[in-house]
Formats: C-alpha cells, structure tokens, sequence
C-alpha cells in the first residue's frame, strides 16, 4: 500500500503548479469582474498543454481520464495512468482558478465524453475540436432521463429540437455534445449523445448566465429547431438497448465525477493555504502537536478544515485509482464527488470567515474562491444525486425504489 | 543471536492445530496458509538469510491494495471477529468482563506475534504497522471494546519493540510469544486532569540513582486492574519517557474505574506515590520519541474505530432494508438513505487517512501531521456515526437489544483516551 503521489507524476504536478501560479493567478480577478469577457491568454496555453499532451504518455486534461487512456497500458498488476494524471493536472490547476480552468479550449466535458465513447473514425474526425456538453434543460437538471430535446433520424441526417441550458464554453466552443432522446417513450435507453458543430443551422445561443462564481467561464442557453445533424455525429452505438439503458451515456460519469472531486480539492487547497499564511501572520501556530482542546479556536478551525480536505482529496485519488485500475468506480466517484463538493464549500467559506474582513474583500481572492466553490457541489451531479447513487449501491435498490 | 524460529513457528501452527475453533469457522485453510506465509520469513531467517527485505524501488505507484498475506489476515479476523467476538459482546458489556475462553482463543490467534521482532521468532517485520491496523479493524468489527481488551498484548508488545532498547527488547519480548504467554500488560498513558495534554504527562519522574521515583496519577488504563506489569508515561527532567512498573510495586494503588463504555476492557484509575522504578526499565530505544509513541497509540483506537464504523454501517444497512414503515422498508426514504451513504462516505474517510498514516509509517516518512488529521477525523466521524447508527434504528437503537447503543458508549472513546493500545 502507497498512498503517495507517485514519483512519475512529480514533473506534472509542478508544471500544472507553474501555470497555476504564474498564470491563472495573474488573471484571476481580471475574469472574475468581467464576466463573458473571453480569456484569450488561454488560447496559448491550451496550444501548450496540446503539445505536452502529444509528448507524453502521461496526458493531462479531459481526453486522458478515460477508460480508453487506461486500456493503453498493458502492463499487468496496479497502475496509475490517464485517470490519475487528468486528476492530478486539475488539482494543481484548480488551486489556480476554477473557472480559467473550465474555459480552457479543447478541455470541456464534451471532450470527455468524446474521448470516452466515441469511435475511431469520430475520433479523428473531432480532434482537435473543443467540445462542449449540453445535458440540462429548462425542465430537467439532476434527472437527466427527463430529457425533452429530441433527436428524429431523417435519412443520413438527426433532427435535433430542444432547448439545453448552463452550457459550459456553450458559445465558445467549436462543438457541443447534445443529449437528446430517440423516443420518448422508451426512457433512458433512448438517450443518445450527438456532436452539433458550431455554425450548423438551427443551433443558436440565446443567452449567456450571469452567475456567483466561476464567471472567466461562460454558461450558455442553446435553442435548436430543426438542426440537421449527420448520423455519424452520433456517439456510441445508435440502437436503442433497453437492457443496458442509461448506462451507457452515464459511465462517463465514472470518469469525469473524480475530476470536478478534483476540482474542488484544488480550490479548497488553495483558500487553506492562504488562510494559513494570514492566520499565522496573526500569530496561530501549526505544529500538530497539541491536543485541539488546547489550541486557539482558530487553529482548532482550520485543523479541522484540514483534516476534511485531505479526506476529500484522498477519496478523489480512490476514485480515479479504481479507473486506471478498471475496477467499477461508480459509488466511489460519487462518494468522491459527495465529500469533495461540499468540503469545498465548507472550506472555502469558512476561510473566509476565519480571515474576517480580509477574507471577505477583493484584495484577497478568498472570497472569490468561496464563490467558485459553490457549483462544484452542483454540477456534474447535485451533493444529493450523489448520495441517491450511493445510497442505492450501498441498500442495492432500484431507482423506483428509492427516489 | 540464534533464536528457535522454525520452532516458534511451529508452535503456533501446532496450537492451532489442535483448536477446534478455525474449524467451526471454516478459516483454518486461510489460518494455515498466513501462518505458513510467516513462517517462510522465519525459515528463511533461521537459514541465515537478510533480516532486510529491501523495498522494490518500483513500489512507489498509489496503491491501495493489500497484500496477499493482509487480506488473508483481514479474511481471518474478519471470521473471528463475527463469530466469536460479536455474540459474546453483550454479555462481556454487561458483566463488565472479558471471558477467559476468550482471551485463551485470541492467544491462540497469535496475535502478539505481529508485535514481536523477527530477532525474537516474532514476525513483525519492517512493515508491519499497517498489518497492525488491519488487526485492530477487523476485530472491531465485531465489537469495539472486545477489540480493545484482546489487543492489550499486541500493543504492549509493540510499545517494547518500537521504543524498546535492544536489551529490553530480548529481556521483554520473547516471552510474548512463549507457551506460557507473557506477563499481562497494561499501558498508563491517560490522565485524569481537565484540557490536559498527553504529551506533557503530569506525573513525575525523578531521577535517584539508579533508579526513578513516580508520581502521578493515570486513568482509564485498559485492563489495568489485570496487568502485573504497567507501561507508564511520566515527565523526566529530560523529556517525557515511559517506564516499566511492576504492578505489584509499592506505591501502586489501583482501582476500577468504569466509564461510560469500554465495559469489557477493565477500566482502571491508577495512583502511583513514589513508586521505586530501576533505570533499566525506563524504554531506551534509539530514537525514542514520545510524540510518536502517542501518534502509534492515537492510530490503534483509529483503526478500532474504523472497524466498528464498519460494523456499524453494515447493521444498519441490513436494518433499514428490513424494517418496515408506511408499507415500505424505511431506506426507501431519503431521510434515512442519505444518513446511511454519508456514514459510507464518512467511514471511508477515516479509513483512507489511517492507511495513509501507517503507510507513510512503514517506509519511514514523517507521519505527526498525518495521524493527528487521522484521529481528528476519526473522533469527530466516529461518533457521529456511532449517533447516527442508533438514530436510525429509533427506539430500537436505543435498546441493548442491538448493539449500536454499545458501540455509541464506546466510540466516544476515542476522544478521551491518549493511550492504551499501540501499533
């Protein structure tokens, strides 16, 4: 048993540190006050980061934490590949800026679930391409199986009517993966995922959300009527299996879940160590000797913060462990998005608290940490979607059975 | 120094050889076959081979595997654990006593032999802490303070091995792993004051001599009254330390002292009033470092609280699919699901900070920072968990028809005691 981070991932962590540090710090504030604003000083990174990728096995970003990346390996016995580096670049990426982070060109959702369904022809079509994801609706959020957009076949051709909200990148990207329904009537089985370029008729941004945190990235409405899409846009297989139903669209939730855990984790780590910094300038001590009754109640608080995160960040790499390992993962991707989502916030707003006025101002970037925070414990699966999924794994029950 | 490993190893394998428990538990195979995977390193000893098992430099991967020799043991006490130790809790609560046959069966197990040094036949190797854990969690998962009582040897054999001088070491140890057993040990770390600090200890050691004299008072030592032997923490005039007191000294006055839970672990409040200790007894290892000894001692009740956790998840998972309300099994509601996956989430936490701190333990690494996030977490998950579990059994909970009301007195433990048991 080791659970340290390995050696061979030393070199990534303190490039992902470097841009972090000397480049999402910088800017940070600068995209927070002007929200929808397009960070262009990504447009060279994301070039960047695409050369690492080509050059190392090692890759970070949202196409490396897949199934498809663990396959590569061939080596028997444990391993730590694509899941664990995807999850490790975005910790360090995240104790930068969240949202700068989801801005990034080429490392949306969309290119997950790309990265982890599509097919080789597919593959080759859409590299390269910045994928953005749209499975939430005016009428539906956590219950992805209520999708209303429809998805008609019509020769070579889907047409796609619907309306999809909190698109992240929805505008900037080149693509977006569209969830939509072949037949209503069949349920979850009849969800299909669709790759909708940008500039095809009949898909329109028709608005952008202004929100509480995470403003550098920007959260689309798309409307589509009559959008003609090519059959081979379609991702996975176009049959309708009511056997495997929902599963399939929802295995990429294995792989992306540890990653927003990560995200989190990122975050949290960076409003504790300035909090830290700040408390010991006032004279707190943190040695981890004494007993918490007989430490200042601040530093009480922050041990405590401590102690949950590294609980959170140590569930996270279980989560993305089990991926590289090809040991089904569900309930511990949710229980690392469970207990990452919401230490983020508590951590987060309690440094804020702890640090008072200070912490509450713009000078510090706490408070805006407190405020990105926020959808890491909403997005890709609400705090209680989450604890549902556990739940039912954990009392083996159905989702009629407990709702 | 020729030590008799082939024949310690035998003799284990003999004693189980003749119980008739493995049987009726149907582990003997998985019994054999760790006892077997120990004895290799005892025969490869005996025939001069290195005492070193150097680690692969390869091994340095994120692994949260268990070796194949851990899950045979996890398996093992896993088995004993439900079966013997889980029906005989209750009574053992309430007759405040742990039953001979017991302590007879779990000497049987030769568990101290994972604390004794391989110089001394035992089989505690290099990495051995996480094993320990292991121990400790698999035998709460039957109960709490059943755990806590069997594990006083263990520990004790441990603190002598860890913190021990070469010669205490070869004086103390191997008769932990002898026919006849070793002296009973208890270890007198808690003190009775209020915001008191374990690593500052209250009682005194002064030097006379060739001898110290101690003063101070300790509470809720684990099998206390029991011991003929006490492994006593006290402030000398050069850094906290940890003597070996006979019991039967003068000065030593001991009585029982039972709290809230740990029923079946002899609690006992101990005064010691210039109690006569010979230099020798005073743990000289290389290294000593008390603040570690706390940290190993602090680990122990995690991992006991890991394993009762687990026990506590697993009865309520059972219940809440059995038991019926409004025409359905209650965990059909979320209001109760949801306190069941945040107990799953909470006691994988602990879990996953335990392993790391043993682990970083056993290559070497710092670990003060990591076992004191361990037991912060474990003491505040612990007992909510503990909480929760009654809760969600109702007024049932609150009954001893179940064991969640004992395991709700135990876990708040956790928090009070800064020493008793030790990896």
């Amino acid at each position: 048993m080791n659970l340290e981070t390995p050696r061979k991932f030393h070199g990534l962590q303190q490039q992902a540190q470097q841009v972090a540090k000397h480049y999402f710090r910088p800017i940070s504030r600068k995209y927070d006050k002007v929200e929808h604003a397009y960070p262009k000083e990504l447009d060279l990174l994301a070039a960047l980061l695409d050369g690492m990728n080509e050059g190392s096995p090692d890759a970070v970003g949202a196409g490396s934490a897949s199934k498809r990346g663990a396959a590569c390996e061939q080596r028997a016995g444990n391993k730590n590949a694509g899941n664990m580096a995807a999850l490790l670049g975005v910790m360090e990426l995240c104790w930068g800026d969240v949202g700068l982070l989801l801005a990034m060109p080429r490392q949306g959702l969309g290119n997950a679930a790309i990265a982890a369904v599509a097919n080789d022809e597919q593959l080759a079509r859409f590299a390269g391409a910045w994928a953005a994801m749209a499975i939430t609706e005016p009428g539906c959020g956590s219950d992805s199986a209520a999708i209303r957009t429809t998805a008609v076949r019509d020769g070579d051709h889907y047409i796609l009517n619907g309306e999809k909200i909190f698109v992240t990148s929805g505008e900037r990207a080149d693509a977006v993966v569209i969830w939509a329904t072949l037949d209503k009537s069949l349920g979850r089985a009849a969800i299909k995922s669709f790759v909708v370029e940008k500039g095809t008729a009949g898909m329109t941004v028709t608005r952008l959300e202004k929100k509480l945190g995470i403003k550098a990235s920007d959260t689309a409405s798309i409307s589509l009527s009559d959008c003609r899409v090519p059959a081979a846009n379609l991702l996975g297989n176009a049959e309708i299996d009511v056997q495997k139903g929902f599963a399939g669209v929802m295995e990429t939730f294995d792989n992306t879940r540890p990653l927003v855990a990560g995200m989190a984790v990122g975050v949290a780590r960076a409003a504790l160590e300035r909090t830290r910094e700040l408390l010991i300038c006032a004279g707190c001590r943190f040695d981890y000797a004494k007993p918490l009754l007989t430490v200042t109640h601040a530093e009480a608080t922050l041990y405590r913060l401590e102690a949950e995160w590294e609980a959170a960040r140590l569930l996270t790499l279980k989560a993305a462990w089990m991926a590289d390992n090809k040991l089904p993962n569900s309930k511990e991707a949710s229980i690392a998005k469970a207990k990452a989502g919401r230490v983020a916030s508590e951590v987060t707003l309690k440094c804020v608290e702890l640090v008072g006025a200070l912490g509450y101002g713009e000078d510090e970037l706490l408070e805006k940490w407190a405020r990105d925070s926020k959808i890491l414990d909403i997005f890709e699966g609400t705090q209680q979607i989450q604890l549902l999924i556990i739940a039912r794994r954990l009392l083996g029950k159905s989702s009629s059975e407990l709702k | 120094m020729i030590v008799d490993t082939q024949g310690q190893a035998l003799s284990v394998l003999s004693k189980l050889a003749q119980a008739d428990w493995p049987d009726r538990l149907k582990v003997r195979k998985s019994f054999e076959k760790l006892v077997y995977s120990g004895s290799r390193v005892s025969f490869r000893l005996a025939a001069g081979g290195s005492r070193n098992t150097p680690r692969a430099a390869t091994d340095d991967l994120f692994d949260l595997s268990l070796t194949e020799e851990q899950q045979m043991l996890v398996d093992m006490l896993q088995g004993f654990a439900l079966e013997v130790l889980r029906p005989a809790a209750h009574e053992a609560d309430a007759r405040a006593h742990v039953p001979a046959a017991l302590l007879n069966q779990a000497h049987q197990l030769g568990l101290a032999h994972y604390g004794v040094a391989e110089a001394q036949g035992g089989l505690a190797g290099e990495r051995t802490v996480l094993s320990n854990a292991l121990i400790a969690e698999s035998l709460a998962q039957g109960d709490f303070s059943l755990a806590a009582a069997l594990l006083v040897p263990l520990s004790a054999a441990n603190c002598i091995r860890r913190w021990g001088s070469s010669a205490q070491q070869a004086a103390w140890l191997p008769a932990f792993i002898s026919e006849q057993g070793a002296p009973a040990f208890a270890l007198a770390v808690t003190e009775p004051g209020v915001l008191t600090d374990a690593g500052q200890p209250a009682t005194r050691a002064r030097k006379r001599g060739k001898h110290y004299l101690l003063d101070g008072e300790k509470a809720l030592v684990i099998a206390g009254l029991a011991a003929s032997r006490l492994i006593v923490s006290a402030q000398a005039t050069d850094g906290p330390a940890l003597f070996i007191v006979d019991a039967a000294s003068k000065g030593v006055s001991r009585r029982t002292e039972p709290g809230m839970g740990l029923k079946a672990c002899g609690l006992t409040r101990i005064q010691l009033k210039g109690v006569k200790v010979s230099s020798e007894c005073r743990l000289a290892g290389d290294g000593f470092d008390f603040l570690a000894f706390l940290d190993y001692s602090a680990l122990a009740f995690c991992a006991l609280a890991v394993g009762t956790a687990q026990a506590a998840l697993d009865y309520v998972t059972r219940y809440c699919n059995e038991r019926q309300a409004f025409g359905e099994p209650i965990s059909h509601r979320q209001g109760v699901a949801f306190m069941v996956a945040d107990v799953a989430i909470e006691l994988d936490a602990m879990r996953l900070l335990l392993w790391r701190a043993c682990a970083r333990a056993e290559v070497g690494l710092p670990l003060r920072r990591e076992a004191y996030l361990a037991r912060l977490l474990c003491v505040d998950k612990a007992m909510r968990i503990g909480s929760d579990a009654v809760q969600l059994l109702g007024g049932h909970g609150f009954t001893q028809e179940h064991p969640v009301e004992r395991w709700y007195r135990d876990l708040r433990s956790l928090a009070v005691l800064a020493g008793g048991l030790h990896l």
